[in-house]
């Protein structure tokens, strides 16, 4: 049997500054036919920069300098330009990244879907155009003719990646590079775009690649997995192997600091530390020596091999047989956080039907006599938080989760609501609040790129905040030693207080801005999304740090996320919301399994577990949110459990369904817990 | 043709140690492109003759010179003598100050007021920008040069009516371009933190969101600086530069144009230093806007 | 799409309203004692007095403000100053026509050749025909006008006596007269306008090819030429268009210099004439319509892009 694709010792360089880099080095890789292989690595592991390189596609810095890509059995480094035309789209098709930038913006979706068919199957452009209708609606559009007739932006993200993966089949390519097709999507619309991934290739007897980031994701789509570090491929094997019986110490690593849906508050996840090896610095050998922890001075002096185990299976290891026999093992077990404390029983903040709408006409608005569309984000939302707690706020994008953070720190105003920080009364608008208050709320932003400013050094910044908020009667000196003595809180060295944050990474960027946030001692932090740019290795870093800097400075938390295995790793109440209201909140345990809200349900199984043997639950979120909001339920248009006409009419109740855990839902809590209970059928 | 460039660079390996300041890779930048040096040694040349030209040139540029009327370019007089007999090598070593001086002042002062005005406006928007957006923008509806011609014909010409004239009408499009870049800056978490400490609005406008505007304000300055030249020059060809009998560029080819047959090199002379220096002032500005990959507006 | 044109037109008022009132404050508030102005300093009171009258000058400011501007929008542009007063109306009208021709030639030059240059700059980014295309733009195209016009007099009209210098032919000449006098100042206009043109086209070339969509194209294995004529190339215009729309305003009564250098009887020259002999109410025509025309053709920009242009939002 051929293989589609078989590369061989590929290296692969790019151009920097005049001084050629090396970006992979000695990657080599088979995808049999009908596989999914799934190529996994963190940011800067070269994983979408090996896609493309598979698919003889170089940026104009690039340079192949060792090694060949054979695609069923052609070397593709011999063909020339003409000829790549002639595979590219029709028998190798990539479904891209980020599908709204991939797509031509002033085009109609439909023609660009028709123009692969016209190409390369010599259809006229009308029959193109037919054709490409028939593709909208395999891949499940619901009104394809409409569509074909849009623009990008008029879709939604899921649709558009609808889009681009009717245009990759259109062909039925032999190949389909899959390079991190749902990472701007909602957990929801990612988990039935994977559905119909998974269905598509099937069907066509296609071979496919499937780049991520994302485990879980890997672990339940793809067949084979190959893990990619630093430009060098670390292990091969199939998807049970990688992650049932994981020979590779950064693999075991990588798998064991992802937090789970069932990890308690009470343990810390195991880390990788350090940071991955620049391009410029490629090690002499083993690249993951640096963080390895079992790494001998061996690793150090020699890259390993790339070696065949029995079957299927690759690893790069100088220490697999041990790894493999189990005579040395990595203790990956999370360890007890021996200092968890228990929340106190007063408020550190309380908040009552919190409102804000946006999109309120404005005087050029008035005088042209336009309206615009007004979108309550945040609708009649009241919040406790206990005192030495943490408040996980969760829901997709466009749910008012970010919003209402803004409103309680005051970078927003409330256009209503009342709130209290530590029993005194917190003003809507920031600029009437006291030194004190502003001194007891801090926030740590989603971004890392911009949460610096990159005009002054680190230490500036933290040191304004202290001289702003901080005790007035401090020297230079000490607020100097205050930096420093921050800085190792979040285990930066001392001296990244003369730093820019160019010269800073993802994650310790974000470590600054924990620091800036912890320097006034708040009594409330606000995490939005803090993890949510990081990658895998780093993030379970940052998780660990704030939940030690919890228990040693007392503070609480208001954690934002998605990523619902996230907020459960550091909350212990957890309130979920959907267009600008709360539906369901309670401690994790209890919001995540039966009974809960028809949205958490369809939150919770939308989470790909890093298990290929777990059982899939297939409750899937059909359509977008709504642009109008809702009569009666606000997700009547979207739930899978909807019982009939009052959904549509009446506003649900707000249930109580154990020890403060309350439901929005017209279904009774115990009909409810009798449905989930079984699982529904397949739809 | 070059394809789209997939940056190979990531957000977690380990950063360099210590980067080059942004102003010393600016400067590496801008000398490693030969016509940008090109360029600035020509500006450089330019402001000298502004700084010491008078101190250099034989004649002061009203001496009229007896005898020596019409004289073709010779070793005695460089660039020949005008129909009065002045000595053009002189007029024009004169005339470098007011072409130098004038669209510097009026560069610097609506980069100033144009750099506030956007700032404040892309900040704190709201109905405030609003209205002052739209006057901007409608003083901007008037084409530069009618303006100028109106204003300064109804005030009367002199250098400070023009320095007036051309900040009035600059600093509107600096205002919008600085506006344009602050907007894309508000919303940064920095600028959030800053918010959260309890910053005054001073603050944050000139020390957390300048330094972010500057690129786009030097290139600005840069091309507001050509346009100054330009206008100035133009002003001074119409007849409503500084008045006579100063060296003024503009005016001294206007005049030259009449007596053209007999002494061409009255006209090509002083048009010559106008061309001169605004090649080099664009050679100048379009490297600027290549290491920083802004365009800038035009008029 | 209607409403979006409602709005557009609205806001063009606004615009309207507020440079009008800013001229009118220019014109005929800050000078002061305009009939005195006009009149010079030794002209008997009486002369004064009557020229005030007729001016309407004794009434308050607001009121002379909205006479005046009635007085454009109902088509009586008064009579100008000097020349036996003559009807303004005409006149302008006369000179408008002439530098829409001018104009409409500049841009049948210039905007082809431009966009052309332009796009193989961008495409050729970093080579040596990208150097030679801005140094040509730099240098020769983007000096002052009335250098340009100079050598351009010299070359074609002077030395090779290929055209005529000056542009005062009467409007009653033949079309080839007619044409030939055009085509020097045209080009010295289109000199100018190339300078920016092609730096935008490069610009907005460069910026479309670094986009994902390109790439998109490529590996959907779309032949190179296509990917930029049937991908790139629309957006990558799209800004150009929106400068050469807007440029057409700045091309009727914006080309003062030109029109001086060539004798030009167009709206800029008229515009030189009345400021020299501060004739205040054929300046105030010349600049009211020279606003008219540039905020019609900003409109034309903004209609124009959002038509190419689907992300716009029509509403």
């Amino acid at each position: 049997m051929t293989p589609i694709i078989q590369a061989e010792h590929l290296y692969l360089d790019y151009k920097l500054n005049d001084q050629w880099v090396n970006a992979l080095h000695d990657v080599s890789l088979i995808i049999n036919p009908l596989e999914i292989h799934g190529l996994v690595g963190e940011s800067g592991s070269g994983k979408s920069t090996l896609a493309l390189a598979l698919m003889n596609y170089l940026a104009p810095n690039a340079r192949i300098s060792k090694g060949s890509v054979l695609f069923d059995g052609t070397d593709l480094g011999t063909q020339s330009p003409r000829d790549m035309r002639g595979i590219w789209g029709r028998l190798i098709s990539l479904v891209p990244q980020d599908s709204l930038a991939a797509l031509n913006p002033s085009q109609r979706v439909g023609d660009q879907i028709a123009e692969v068919t016209h190409l390369h199957e010599g259809l006229s452009v009308k029959a193109a155009r037919v054709q490409a209708i028939e593709m909208l609606r395999r891949v499940k559009i619901a009104n394809p003719e409409g569509t074909a007739k849009r623009y990008p932006h008029e879709l939604s993200g899921g649709m558009q990646q609808r889009v681009t993966i009717a245009m990759a089949l259109s062909t039925r390519p032999r190949l389909l590079i899959l390079d991190e097709p749902t990472t701007a999507l909602d957990v929801t619309t990612q988990a039935v775009i994977i559905d119909l991934f998974r269905e598509l290739i099937h069907d066509n007897q296609a071979a496919a690649l499937y780049v991520s980031h994302n485990l879980g994701l890997v672990a339940q789509l793809c067949d084979r997995v190959t893990v990619l570090y630093g430009g060098e491929v670390m292990a091969s094997a199939p998807v049970a192997d990688i992650f049932q019986r994981p020979i590779h110490p950064y693999t075991i690593s990588l798998l064991a600091s992802l937090p789970r849906l069932t990890e308690g508050t009470e343990t810390r996840l195991p880390t990788i530390e350090g940071t991955a090896p620049s391009l410029t610095g490629r090690p002499r050998g083993c690249v993951f020596a640096s963080r390895c922890p079992v790494a001998l001075p061996l690793c150090h002096e020699q890259k390993p091999p790339l070696e065949q185990i029995e079957g299927e299976r690759w690893v790069k290891c100088h220490r697999w047989r041990e790894m493999d026999s189990g005579e040395l093992m990595i203790d990956t077990a999370p360890k007890a956080d021996v200092s968890a404390a228990p929340p106190h029983a007063s408020y550190v903040l309380t908040a009552e039907d919190m409102r804000k709408a946006f999109g309120k006409p404005s005087l050029l608005d008035r005088l042209t006599m336009r309206q615009p569309k007004v979108v309550r984000a945040v609708d009649g939302v009241s919040l406790r938080l206990l005192e030495r707690s943490t408040l996980g706020l969760v829901g997709e994008s466009g749910s008012g989760k970010t919003t209402l953070a803004r409103l309680i720190v005051g970078l927003e105003t409330a256009d209503s609501g009342t709130m209290e920080l530590l029993h005194v009364h917190l003003p809507n608008k920031l600029d009437q609040r006291t030194p004190e208050l502003l001194r007891g709320l801090q926030m740590i932003f989603q971004n890392p790129n911009d949460t610096l400013n990159p005009y002054q050094t680190v230490g500036a910044q933290i040191a304004r905040t202290l001289k702003r908020l901080g005790d007035r009667s401090l020297s230079r000196e000490q607020i100097k030693a205050r930096v420093v003595e921050l800085l190792q809180a979040v285990r930066l060295p001392a001296d990244y207080a003369n730093r820019y944050s160019s010269e800073l990474s993802g994650g310790e960027k974000q470590r600054v801005a924990i620091a800036r946030a912890f320097s006034t001692h708040p009594a409330l932090v606000l995490a939005d999304e803090p993890t949510s740019s990081l990658d895998v290795s780093v993030q379970s870093v940052i998780l660990n740090l704030l939940k030690d800097l919890r228990t040693q400075q007392g503070a609480s938390y208001l954690l934002i996320s998605h990523d619902l295995n996230v907020v459960s790793y550091l909350a212990d109440w957890i309130a979920v919301m959907y267009l600008g209201e709360v539906v369901e909140e309670g401690p994790p345990a209890v919001v995540y399994t039966a009974p809960s809200h028809p949205y958490t349900e369809a939150l919770v199984s939308a989470i790909p577990t890093p298990d290929p043997t777990a059982q899939d639950k297939r409750i899937r979120l059909e359509g977008d949110l709504p642009v109008e909001l809702p009569t009666g339920c606000r997700f009547h248009t979207r739930c899978p459990r909807k019982i009939g006409a009052i959904c549509e009419t009446d506003v649900p109740p707000y249930r109580e369904a154990g020890a403060g855990h309350m439901i929005r839902c017209h279904i009774p809590v115990d009909e409810l817990a009798r449905l989930q209970q079984s699982l529904p059928e397949t739809t | 043709m070059s394809g789209p460039y997939i940056s190979p660079m990531s957000t977690e390996t380990s950063p360099p140690a210590r980067r080059p300041s942004a102003l010393s890779t600016a400067i590496r930048q801008l000398t490693s492109r030969p016509l940008t040096l090109i360029g600035a040694l020509i500006v450089i040349v330019f402001v000298g003759l502004a700084l010491f030209g008078p101190s250099i040139a034989p004649y002061r540029y009203d001496t009229i010179i007896r005898g020596a009327a019409r004289m073709p370019p010779s070793a005695e007089y460089l660039f020949g003598t005008d129909r009065l007999g002045r000595d053009i090598f002189s007029r024009v070593l004169w005339g470098a100050r007011d072409i130098i001086v004038l669209p510097t002042v009026t560069t610097i002062l609506s980069v100033i007021f144009g750099a506030a005005i956007g700032l404040t406006l892309g900040y704190i928007g709201g109905w405030l920008d609003d209205v002052v957006s739209r006057a901007l923008d409608s003083l901007l509806a008037i084409p530069a040069l009618i303006l100028a011609l109106v204003m300064l014909g109804t005030i009367g010409s002199s250098a400070v009516g023009i320095i007036v004239v051309v900040v009035i009408l600059y600093t509107p499009i600096v205002a919008r371009v600085v506006r344009a870049a602050t907007l894309s800056l508000r919303t940064s978490g920095y600028i959030d933190a800053a918010k959260l400490r309890g910053e005054a609005t001073t603050y944050i406008l000139f020390r957390e969101l300048l330094p972010g505007v500057l690129p786009a304000l030097l290139v600005e300055a840069s091309l507001r600086f050509t346009y100054a030249i330009f206008l100035t020059a133009s002003l001074g060809f119409l007849g409503l530069g500084v008045q006579p009998p100063s060296p003024d560029w503009g005016r001294m080819v206007n005049e030259a144009r009449d007596s053209f047959a007999q002494t061409p090199w009255a006209l090509w002379f002083p048009a010559g230093a106008i061309a001169l220096l605004v090649i080099g002032v664009n050679l100048l500005s379009d490297g600027l806007r290549r290491i920083f990959r802004y365009e800038g507006q035009l008029g | 799409m209607l409403r979006y044109l409602v709005r557009r037109i609205l806001l063009l008022m606004v615009t309207l309203l507020i440079t009008s009132a800013f001229i009118f404050a220019l014109t005929q508030v800050i000078p002061g004692d305009v009939p005195r102005l006009i009149l010079g300093r030794d002209a008997p009171p009486q002369a004064v007095e009557d020229l005030r009258e007729r001016l309407g000058l004794n009434q308050p400011v607001p009121q002379q403000y909205i006479n005046w501007l009635m007085g454009f929008v109902t088509g009586d542009w008064g009579t100008s100053f000097t020349g036996g007063s003559a009807p303004i109306r005409p006149l302008v009208m006369e000179r408008l026509g002439n530098s829409m021709r001018l104009a409409l030639l500049t841009l049948i030059i210039s905007v082809p050749i431009s966009i052309a240059l332009g796009v193989i700059a961008g495409l050729f980014e970093n080579t040596w025909i990208d150097s030679l295309i801005s140094i040509l733009t730099l240098s020769v195209v983007g000096l002052p006008e009335f250098v340009t016009g100079l050598i351009l007099i010299n070359v074609f009209a002077l030395g090779f006596g290929w055209l005529p210098a000056s542009a005062t032919a009467p409007s009653t000449a033949s079309v080839g007269d007619w044409l030939r006098q055009l085509i020097l100042p045209a080009l010295s206009a289109s000199f100018v306008l190339m300078a920016y043109v092609v730096r935008m086209t490069r610009a907005g070339i460069i910026d479309e090819l670094k986009k994902p969509y390109v790439r998109t194209a490529i590996l959907k294995g779309v032949p190179q030429r296509q990917v930029i004529t049937r991908h790139v190339l629309r957006n990558a215009l799209l800004p150009t268009i929106t400068v050469i729309a807007v440029s057409f305003g700045w091309l009727i009564g914006g080309l003062v210099v030109i029109e001086n250098v060539f004798s030009f009887p167009g709206l800029g020259r008229l515009m030189t004439n009345a400021v020299e002999r501060k004739d205040i109410p054929l300046m105030q025509a010349v600049v009211m319509v020279t606003i008219f025309f540039f905020a019609i053709a900003n409109l034309a920009a903004d209609l124009l892009y959002a038509l190419l242009n689907p992300r716009i939002r029509l509403e």
